[in-house]
């Protein structure tokens, strides 16, 4: 009983050691961080404007700037996700030190479980920054909005986002070049599938297929719904279920795929420094 | 129980050439063992599989065939193996915009060290390695290459190790920086007891650091001996003239195959 106690402590201590680096960096990179941060104000004010262009009474300009949003900042938060979990490993490797967290006694879920809080705490802050400042600048109305529902929403989908990106991050772990490219295509079809500037429902028949495995699908519906509209949980179980059915599906997979990945770079040797 | 036991220890890599795929054998039954305390020296070339083995051993690849243990647990008990063994490679590889204290104290939460831990013992092991106490919040990059090196070895012992493995530890580092590693070296095994594995390139260090000395060639182990038997087996005056004779090729640097 000792043991597993000494043990657990262990792995906690090892999944804050995860957290601290990964904060260290986000500190030592503060000038990046500022300047993506404009990058990610600025793209989302380029789309969210595509509203006024489309000569609506101000309810519907307003209701559509707020889709427009509510797409914009989830993705950037969804590609935080993807970033932190698949670019750490790309960085790792660039940087030599990949085979000194490999081969340290923390276990495999633990470690990518801490990226993963990591970059949902991360991107939880960045994406509601943006959302308030292109809220503020635009001076949009959302009398409704039911942000506890939207927040609940976004962290179950948060779950199947992490097991998405323990997925993707395996793809560096192989080849650190190769990996981060497929990382990007992977992350694009998530984009035109899940329906983030327009319904899903435009999309031809084989790409709403795809759709309905997205979970970036679920919580987008989800969010707006408990943005525009104030529903409560109950109201978007529609989609919160399908999240958890993801999520539940997505983490162990996740797992599994990053282990074997881990394996096949320890059969081929592959985790030796690159660059 | 030894501290280590190989037997007849295998692995091959997958080499692209041109459009063939080559099989390359990096260790081919390598045997030996090791006593708890022990020092040993191997010398090879590069290309001759030392820091396969050394990889091999913190659980870093898959064996192809044979066996290694360390302390009585197989490589394959990895969590076992990792809270015993660390490592100190020719690359002091780090993230290089975090400080000393930041890397340091990432590698130590994985041990379970925790942040009253280490927020003392980090500074006794920086001041025991003659790391300057002024550049301990210094971006890594802009440390020279022997005082990265210094930060390399703070991190192996911080994690109180027993099994040590050296990777050309002081390969590049200026005169002074090499030999204040070996001090250092020195002073762990008299302190800790640790039991090190020394891959070196460097001669003069595996005679005045090993108890044994091994000479790897080719992926196989030729011999593991302390020096003046090396010599007298070999009929040399130096462990370089041994080298020759054992190998028939000159202590030269070639490219790492593994």
């Amino acid at each position: 009983m000792r043991a597993i106690a000494v043990a657990a402590r262990h792995e906690l201590i090892g999944l804050y050691g995860v957290v601290e680096r990964n904060w260290y960096l986000v500190k030592r990179y503060a000038w990046w961080e500022l300047a993506f941060f404009i990058w990610t104000i600025a793209n989302t004010l380029s789309i969210v404007f595509i509203s006024k262009a489309a000569n609506l009474s101000p309810a519907e300009e307003n209701r559509l700037t707020t889709i427009l949003l509510i797409g914009a900042v989830i993705w950037s938060y969804l590609g935080i996700i993807f970033e932190i979990l698949t670019e750490t490993v790309a960085w790792e490797r660039w940087e030599g030190t990949i085979e000194y967290t490999f081969m340290a006694p923390l276990s495999r879920p633990v470690h990518l479980l801490g990226m993963g809080l990591f970059a949902v705490a991360y991107g939880l802050v960045r994406a509601s920054l943006v959302f308030g400042v292109v809220a503020a600048f635009f001076g949009l109305h959302m009398p409704d909005a039911n942000f506890g529902t939207a927040l609940l929403v976004l962290g179950i989908a948060s779950v199947s986002f992490i097991g998405v990106g323990m997925m993707t991050a395996v793809l560096p772990l192989i080849s650190p070049e190769k990996g981060t490219q497929l990382g990007f295509m992977a992350q694009g079809v998530m984009l035109v599938v899940s329906g983030v500037y327009y319904p899903v429902s435009v999309l031809p028949q084989w790409m709403q297929a795809i759709s309905t495995i997205s979970p970036a699908t679920y919580a987008l519906r989800g969010i707006r719904s408990a943005i525009l509209e104030g529903a409560t949980p109950a109201d978007v179980w529609g989609d919160i279920w399908p999240l958890l059915l993801i999520g539940t599906v997505a983490i162990p997979l996740g797992l599994w795929v990053f282990r074997r990945g881990e394996l096949y770079a320890k059969r081929h040797g592959k985790l030796k420094r690159s660059g | 129980m030894k501290a280590v036991e190989v037997h007849k220890l295998r692995k091959e890599f997958v080499r692209k050439d041109g459009r063939k795929r080559v099989h390359v054998e990096a260790l081919r039954g390598l045997t030996f063992d090791m006593e708890r305390g022990e020092c040993i020296a191997v010398l090879g070339q590069n290309g001759s599989g030392k820091s396969t083995l050394v990889r091999l051993l913190s659980t870093l690849l898959l064996p192809d065939g044979g066996s290694a243990r360390i302390f009585g647990h197989d490589i394959a008990e990895t969590r076992a193996v990792r809270r015993m063994v660390n490592r100190v490679s020719v690359e002091a590889s780090f993230f290089k915009k975090m400080s000393a204290v930041e890397n340091l104290a990432y590698a130590a939460r994985f041990y379970g060290l925790t942040p009253r831990e280490t927020r003392e013992r980090i500074p006794e092991i920086l001041d025991r390695v003659g790391f300057p106490a002024a550049r301990r919040t210094h971006a890594m990059e802009n440390l020279s290459r022997g005082t990265q090196q210094k930060v390399a070895l703070a991190r192996a012992l911080l994690t109180s190790p027993i099994l040590l493995l050296l990777d050309e530890p002081t390969t590049g580092l200026d005169p002074r920086s090499k030999l204040e590693v070996q001090d250092f070296i020195r002073e762990v095994r008299l302190i800790h007891d640790t039991t090190i594995l020394l891959c070196t390139h460097d001669l003069a260090e595996a005679e005045i650091l090993a108890e044994r000395i091994g000479i790897l060639d080719d992926g196989r182990l030729l011999c593991l001996l302390p020096a003046d038997e090396i010599k007298l087996l070999y009929g040399a005056e130096t462990l370089e003239e041994a080298f020759f004779a054992a190998t028939g090729r000159a202590f030269g640097h070639e490219v790492e195959a593994a």
